[in-house]
Protein backbone atom coordinates (compact mmCIF):
# COMPACT_ATOMS: atom_id res chain seq x y z
CA UNK A 1 0.00 0.00 0.00
CA UNK A 2 1.24 3.52 -0.74
CA UNK A 3 1.14 6.13 1.99
CA UNK A 4 -1.97 7.69 0.43
CA UNK A 5 -3.77 4.34 0.38
CA UNK A 6 -2.77 3.68 3.99
CA UNK A 7 -4.07 7.11 4.98
CA UNK A 8 -7.43 6.55 3.21
CA UNK A 9 -7.69 3.14 4.85
CA UNK A 10 -7.12 4.60 8.30
CA UNK A 11 -9.54 7.46 7.84
CA UNK A 12 -12.40 5.06 7.26
CA UNK A 13 -11.71 2.43 9.91
CA UNK A 14 -10.50 1.71 13.42
CA UNK A 15 -6.83 0.98 13.91
CA UNK A 16 -5.60 -2.60 14.19
CA UNK A 17 -3.50 -3.15 17.32
CA UNK A 18 0.12 -2.53 16.32
CA UNK A 19 -0.83 -0.16 13.48
CA UNK A 20 0.03 3.52 13.84
CA UNK A 21 -2.04 6.57 13.01
CA UNK A 22 1.17 8.11 11.67
CA UNK A 23 2.06 6.72 8.24
CA UNK A 24 5.11 8.86 7.33
CA UNK A 25 8.41 7.03 7.78
CA UNK A 26 10.34 9.88 9.48
CA UNK A 27 8.00 10.44 12.45
CA UNK A 28 7.55 6.68 12.88
CA UNK A 29 11.34 6.23 13.11
CA UNK A 30 11.52 9.04 15.67
CA UNK A 31 8.76 7.32 17.68
CA UNK A 32 10.76 4.08 17.88
CA UNK A 33 13.96 5.99 18.80
CA UNK A 34 12.13 7.86 21.60
CA UNK A 35 10.69 4.56 22.87
CA UNK A 36 14.14 2.93 22.85
CA UNK A 37 15.71 5.93 24.63
CA UNK A 38 13.07 6.01 27.37
CA UNK A 39 13.32 2.23 27.84
CA UNK A 40 17.10 2.36 28.19
CA UNK A 41 16.77 5.20 30.70
CA UNK A 42 14.18 3.35 32.81
CA UNK A 43 16.08 0.02 32.64
CA UNK A 44 19.34 1.69 33.68
CA UNK A 45 17.54 3.40 36.58
CA UNK A 46 16.07 0.04 37.72
CA UNK A 47 19.46 -1.67 37.74
CA UNK A 48 21.04 1.35 39.49
CA UNK A 49 18.33 1.50 42.19
CA UNK A 50 18.58 -2.26 42.85
CA UNK A 51 22.34 -2.19 43.37
CA UNK A 52 22.90 1.06 45.27
CA UNK A 53 23.15 1.97 48.95
CA UNK A 54 22.27 5.60 48.23
CA UNK A 55 18.52 4.95 48.36
CA UNK A 56 16.50 4.21 51.50
CA UNK A 57 16.40 0.40 51.33
CA UNK A 58 12.68 -0.27 52.15
CA UNK A 59 11.64 1.99 49.26
CA UNK A 60 13.45 -0.16 46.68
CA UNK A 61 10.62 -2.67 45.93
CA UNK A 62 8.14 0.18 45.37
CA UNK A 63 10.63 2.08 43.20
CA UNK A 64 11.33 -1.03 41.08
CA UNK A 65 7.58 -1.70 40.62
CA UNK A 66 6.92 1.89 39.55
CA UNK A 67 9.85 1.84 37.11
CA UNK A 68 8.68 -1.50 35.65
CA UNK A 69 5.10 -0.27 35.14
CA UNK A 70 6.40 2.95 33.57
CA UNK A 71 8.56 0.97 31.15
CA UNK A 72 5.67 -1.32 30.21
CA UNK A 73 3.67 1.84 29.45
CA UNK A 74 6.48 3.14 27.24
CA UNK A 75 6.56 -0.16 25.32
CA UNK A 76 2.78 -0.20 24.87
CA UNK A 77 2.66 3.36 23.52
CA UNK A 78 5.84 3.54 21.41
CA UNK A 79 6.23 -0.09 20.23
CA UNK A 80 2.72 -1.60 20.31
CA UNK A 81 1.04 1.74 19.43
CA UNK A 82 -1.89 1.12 21.80
CA UNK A 83 -2.79 4.75 22.49
CA UNK A 84 -5.80 6.72 23.68
CA UNK A 85 -6.66 7.82 20.13
CA UNK A 86 -10.33 7.67 19.04
CA UNK A 87 -9.68 4.76 16.63
CA UNK A 88 -8.01 2.71 19.35
CA UNK A 89 -10.88 2.28 21.83
CA UNK A 90 -11.38 -1.49 21.32
CA UNK A 91 -7.69 -2.22 21.78
CA UNK A 92 -7.47 -0.09 24.94
CA UNK A 93 -10.58 -1.70 26.45
CA UNK A 94 -9.22 -5.21 25.82
CA UNK A 95 -5.94 -4.13 27.42
CA UNK A 96 -7.79 -2.64 30.42
CA UNK A 97 -9.60 -5.95 30.99
CA UNK A 98 -6.30 -7.84 30.76
CA UNK A 99 -4.67 -5.50 33.27
CA UNK A 100 -7.62 -5.97 35.64
CA UNK A 101 -7.24 -9.78 35.59
CA UNK A 102 -3.46 -9.56 36.00
CA UNK A 103 -3.90 -7.24 38.99
CA UNK A 104 -6.51 -9.52 40.62
CA UNK A 105 -4.38 -12.65 40.16
CA UNK A 106 -1.08 -11.19 41.38
CA UNK A 107 -2.29 -8.87 44.17
CA UNK A 108 -4.92 -11.39 45.34
CA UNK A 109 -2.41 -14.27 45.55
CA UNK A 110 0.20 -12.22 47.39
CA UNK A 111 -2.40 -10.79 49.80
CA UNK A 112 -4.04 -14.14 50.67
CA UNK A 113 -0.78 -16.05 51.02
CA UNK A 114 0.71 -13.31 53.21
CA UNK A 115 -2.25 -13.58 55.61
CA UNK A 116 -2.04 -17.38 55.63
CA UNK A 117 1.65 -17.25 56.50
CA UNK A 118 0.85 -14.88 59.37
CA UNK A 119 -2.20 -16.66 60.79
CA UNK A 120 -1.35 -20.34 60.40
CA UNK A 121 0.95 -22.29 62.68
CA UNK A 122 4.28 -23.27 61.08
CA UNK A 123 4.21 -26.61 59.28
CA UNK A 124 6.43 -28.34 61.88
CA UNK A 125 3.83 -27.66 64.63
CA UNK A 126 0.96 -28.96 62.49
CA UNK A 127 2.90 -32.17 61.86
CA UNK A 128 3.47 -32.65 65.61
CA UNK A 129 -0.27 -32.30 66.37
CA UNK A 130 -1.06 -35.54 64.53
CA UNK B 1 -44.35 -7.30 3.63
CA UNK B 2 -41.36 -5.08 4.27
CA UNK B 3 -40.25 -7.28 7.18
CA UNK B 4 -40.44 -10.40 5.02
CA UNK B 5 -38.35 -8.74 2.33
CA UNK B 6 -35.75 -7.59 4.85
CA UNK B 7 -35.43 -10.99 6.51
CA UNK B 8 -35.05 -12.59 3.11
CA UNK B 9 -32.34 -10.11 2.19
CA UNK B 10 -30.56 -10.72 5.49
CA UNK B 11 -30.74 -14.47 4.91
CA UNK B 12 -29.24 -14.20 1.44
CA UNK B 13 -26.52 -11.82 2.57
CA UNK B 14 -25.71 -12.70 6.17
CA UNK B 15 -22.57 -10.56 6.34
CA UNK B 16 -24.16 -7.53 4.62
CA UNK B 17 -21.48 -7.60 1.97
CA UNK B 18 -23.70 -5.70 -0.47
CA UNK B 19 -23.83 -2.80 1.95
CA UNK B 20 -20.02 -2.82 2.10
CA UNK B 21 -19.66 -2.62 -1.66
CA UNK B 22 -22.12 0.20 -2.11
CA UNK B 23 -19.72 2.86 -0.90
CA UNK B 24 -21.32 5.56 1.27
CA UNK B 25 -22.35 3.05 3.94
CA UNK B 26 -19.12 1.07 3.51
CA UNK B 27 -17.66 1.77 6.92
CA UNK B 28 -20.70 0.27 8.65
CA UNK B 29 -19.99 -3.22 7.31
CA UNK B 30 -17.68 -5.78 8.89
CA UNK B 31 -14.25 -4.47 9.82
CA UNK B 32 -11.40 -5.12 7.36
CA UNK B 33 -9.60 -8.43 7.74
CA UNK B 34 -6.37 -6.73 8.91
CA UNK B 35 -8.20 -5.30 11.94
CA UNK B 36 -10.13 -8.50 12.72
CA UNK B 37 -6.95 -10.62 12.57
CA UNK B 38 -4.79 -8.26 14.61
CA UNK B 39 -7.53 -7.70 17.18
CA UNK B 40 -8.02 -11.45 17.64
CA UNK B 41 -4.27 -11.87 18.07
CA UNK B 42 -4.24 -8.99 20.57
CA UNK B 43 -6.87 -10.86 22.64
CA UNK B 44 -4.68 -13.99 22.50
CA UNK B 45 -1.64 -11.98 23.66
CA UNK B 46 -3.61 -10.59 26.59
CA UNK B 47 -4.64 -14.11 27.60
CA UNK B 48 -0.98 -15.12 27.33
CA UNK B 49 -0.09 -12.23 29.65
CA UNK B 50 -2.78 -13.42 32.10
CA UNK B 51 -1.12 -16.86 32.05
CA UNK B 52 2.25 -15.25 32.83
CA UNK B 53 0.64 -13.29 35.67
CA UNK B 54 -0.18 -16.65 37.35
CA UNK B 55 3.49 -17.66 37.15
CA UNK B 56 4.46 -14.23 38.51
CA UNK B 57 2.02 -14.70 41.42
CA UNK B 58 3.47 -18.18 42.14
CA UNK B 59 7.00 -16.73 42.13
CA UNK B 60 6.05 -13.84 44.44
CA UNK B 61 4.39 -16.25 46.90
CA UNK B 62 7.25 -18.81 46.85
CA UNK B 63 10.13 -16.29 46.86
CA UNK B 64 11.25 -17.14 50.42
CA UNK B 65 10.46 -20.89 50.31
CA UNK B 66 14.03 -21.93 49.60
CA UNK B 67 13.93 -25.16 51.71
CA UNK B 68 17.37 -24.36 53.10
CA UNK B 69 18.75 -24.02 49.57
CA UNK B 70 20.31 -20.99 47.90
CA UNK B 71 18.27 -17.77 47.63
CA UNK B 72 18.07 -15.39 44.70
CA UNK B 73 20.75 -13.02 45.95
CA UNK B 74 23.26 -15.90 46.04
CA UNK B 75 22.35 -17.20 42.57
CA UNK B 76 21.60 -14.34 40.19
CA UNK B 77 24.32 -12.75 38.05
CA UNK B 78 22.91 -9.28 37.36
CA UNK B 79 25.50 -8.47 34.66
CA UNK B 80 24.26 -11.38 32.58
CA UNK B 81 20.66 -10.24 33.16
CA UNK B 82 21.56 -6.70 32.04
CA UNK B 83 23.06 -8.12 28.82
CA UNK B 84 19.92 -10.23 28.21
CA UNK B 85 17.77 -7.12 28.75
CA UNK B 86 19.86 -5.13 26.28
CA UNK B 87 19.59 -7.89 23.64
CA UNK B 88 15.80 -8.14 23.94
CA UNK B 89 15.24 -4.37 24.05
CA UNK B 90 17.38 -3.77 20.96
CA UNK B 91 15.68 -6.67 19.15
CA UNK B 92 12.31 -5.02 19.83
CA UNK B 93 13.67 -1.81 18.29
CA UNK B 94 15.06 -3.53 15.16
CA UNK B 95 11.77 -5.45 14.82
CA UNK B 96 9.99 -2.08 14.73
CA UNK B 97 12.41 -0.83 12.05
CA UNK B 98 11.77 -3.99 10.00
CA UNK B 99 8.01 -3.32 10.22
CA UNK B 100 8.49 0.23 8.90
CA UNK B 101 10.53 -1.22 6.01
CA UNK B 102 7.74 -3.75 5.37
CA UNK B 103 5.11 -0.98 5.29
CA UNK B 104 7.03 0.90 2.59
CA UNK B 105 7.71 -2.40 0.76
CA UNK B 106 11.50 -2.21 1.11
CA UNK B 107 12.36 -5.93 1.04
CA UNK B 108 16.13 -5.51 1.51
CA UNK B 109 15.90 -3.34 4.66
CA UNK B 110 13.11 -5.58 5.97
CA UNK B 111 15.27 -8.70 5.66
CA UNK B 112 18.26 -6.92 7.29
CA UNK B 113 16.09 -5.71 10.19
CA UNK B 114 14.59 -9.17 10.74
CA UNK B 115 18.04 -10.82 10.54
CA UNK B 116 19.42 -8.44 13.20
CA UNK B 117 16.34 -9.12 15.35
CA UNK B 118 16.97 -12.86 14.97
CA UNK B 119 20.66 -12.56 15.96
CA UNK B 120 19.77 -10.47 19.04
CA UNK B 121 17.06 -12.97 20.02
CA UNK B 122 19.52 -15.86 19.66
CA UNK B 123 22.03 -13.93 21.80
CA UNK B 124 19.35 -13.61 24.49
CA UNK B 125 18.57 -17.35 24.34
CA UNK B 126 22.28 -18.27 24.51
CA UNK B 127 22.79 -16.20 27.67
CA UNK B 128 19.66 -17.67 29.26
CA UNK B 129 20.66 -21.26 28.39
CA UNK B 130 24.12 -20.63 29.88
CA UNK B 131 22.54 -19.25 33.06
CA UNK B 132 20.21 -22.26 33.41
CA UNK B 133 23.06 -24.74 32.79
CA UNK B 134 25.20 -22.91 35.37
CA UNK B 135 22.41 -23.05 37.99
CA UNK B 136 21.80 -26.77 37.44
CA UNK B 137 25.54 -27.47 37.62
CA UNK B 138 25.69 -25.70 41.00
CA UNK B 139 22.94 -27.96 42.36
CA UNK B 140 20.25 -25.25 42.07
CA UNK B 141 18.03 -26.97 39.52
CA UNK B 142 14.22 -26.73 39.43
CA UNK B 143 13.90 -29.66 41.85
CA UNK B 144 15.94 -28.03 44.65
CA UNK B 145 13.22 -25.84 46.23
CA UNK B 146 9.78 -24.34 45.62
CA UNK B 147 11.49 -21.01 44.94
CA UNK B 148 13.64 -22.51 42.18
CA UNK B 149 10.67 -24.43 40.69
CA UNK B 150 8.77 -21.14 40.37
CA UNK B 151 11.85 -19.41 38.96
CA UNK B 152 12.51 -22.02 36.25
CA UNK B 153 8.80 -22.20 35.30
CA UNK B 154 8.43 -18.44 34.87
CA UNK B 155 11.74 -17.66 33.16
CA UNK B 156 11.72 -20.92 31.18
CA UNK B 157 8.22 -20.22 29.88
CA UNK B 158 9.38 -16.82 28.64
CA UNK B 159 12.43 -18.43 27.03
CA UNK B 160 10.14 -20.94 25.30
CA UNK B 161 8.07 -18.04 23.92
CA UNK B 162 11.24 -16.37 22.59
CA UNK B 163 12.29 -19.66 20.91
CA UNK B 164 8.89 -19.97 19.23
CA UNK B 165 9.12 -16.28 18.25
CA UNK B 166 12.46 -16.90 16.51
CA UNK B 167 11.00 -19.83 14.54
CA UNK B 168 8.10 -17.55 13.54
CA UNK B 169 10.57 -14.78 12.61
CA UNK B 170 12.52 -17.09 10.28
CA UNK B 171 9.22 -18.26 8.73
CA UNK B 172 8.22 -14.65 8.06
CA UNK B 173 11.61 -13.90 6.44
CA UNK B 174 11.12 -16.91 4.16
CA UNK B 175 7.49 -16.01 3.35
CA UNK B 176 8.35 -12.45 2.36
CA UNK B 177 11.27 -13.77 0.30
CA UNK B 178 9.09 -16.32 -1.48
CA UNK B 179 5.72 -14.54 -1.74
CA UNK B 180 6.52 -10.84 -1.36
CA UNK B 181 4.43 -8.39 0.67
CA UNK B 182 1.04 -10.01 0.00
CA UNK B 183 -1.89 -8.91 2.17
CA UNK B 184 -2.02 -12.19 4.12
CA UNK B 185 1.76 -12.14 4.68
CA UNK B 186 1.48 -8.56 5.95
CA UNK B 187 -1.23 -9.57 8.44
CA UNK B 188 1.06 -12.30 9.80
CA UNK B 189 3.86 -9.73 10.05
CA UNK B 190 1.63 -7.42 12.09
CA UNK B 191 0.82 -10.30 14.47
CA UNK B 192 4.49 -11.28 14.71
CA UNK B 193 5.46 -7.70 15.64
CA UNK B 194 2.78 -7.65 18.36
CA UNK B 195 4.05 -11.00 19.70
CA UNK B 196 7.71 -9.90 19.77
CA UNK B 197 6.95 -6.57 21.51
CA UNK B 198 4.71 -8.35 24.05
CA UNK B 199 7.62 -10.71 24.90
CA UNK B 200 9.73 -7.66 25.68
CA UNK B 201 7.00 -6.29 27.99
CA UNK B 202 6.93 -9.61 29.89
CA UNK B 203 10.73 -9.52 30.14
CA UNK B 204 10.47 -6.06 31.78
CA UNK B 205 8.35 -7.72 34.48
CA UNK B 206 10.81 -10.62 34.79
CA UNK B 207 13.99 -8.59 35.21
CA UNK B 208 12.28 -6.22 37.66
CA UNK B 209 10.40 -8.74 39.81
CA UNK B 210 12.43 -11.94 39.45
CA UNK B 211 16.00 -10.72 39.23
CA UNK B 212 16.19 -7.24 40.81
CA UNK B 213 13.58 -7.77 43.57
CA UNK B 214 14.65 -11.43 43.98
CA UNK B 215 18.28 -10.51 44.59
CA UNK B 216 17.32 -7.58 46.86
CA UNK B 217 15.53 -9.85 49.36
Amino acid sequence: MSEQQVRDFHEQHDLAPGDEEEVRVGPRLIGYVIGLGLSILLTATSFFVAGTDLVWQPSIPVALSVLAIAQMGVHIVFFLHITTGPDNTNNVLALAFGVLIVFLVVAGSVWIMHHMNQNMAPMEQIMQMH
Amino acid sequence: MTDATLSYAAHGDPHHLRGLQEGPLGHEGPAPKRIVTAYGFWIFLLSDIVMFSCFFAAYAVLLRQTAGGPSGSELFDLRSVAAETAFLLLSSFTCGLAMIAADVRDARRYQIGMAVTCVLGLGFLTLEAREFADLVARGAGPTRSAFLSAFFTLVGCHGLHVSIGILWLLTMMAQVYAKGFRADVCRRLLCFALFWHALDIIWVGIFSVVYLLGSAT
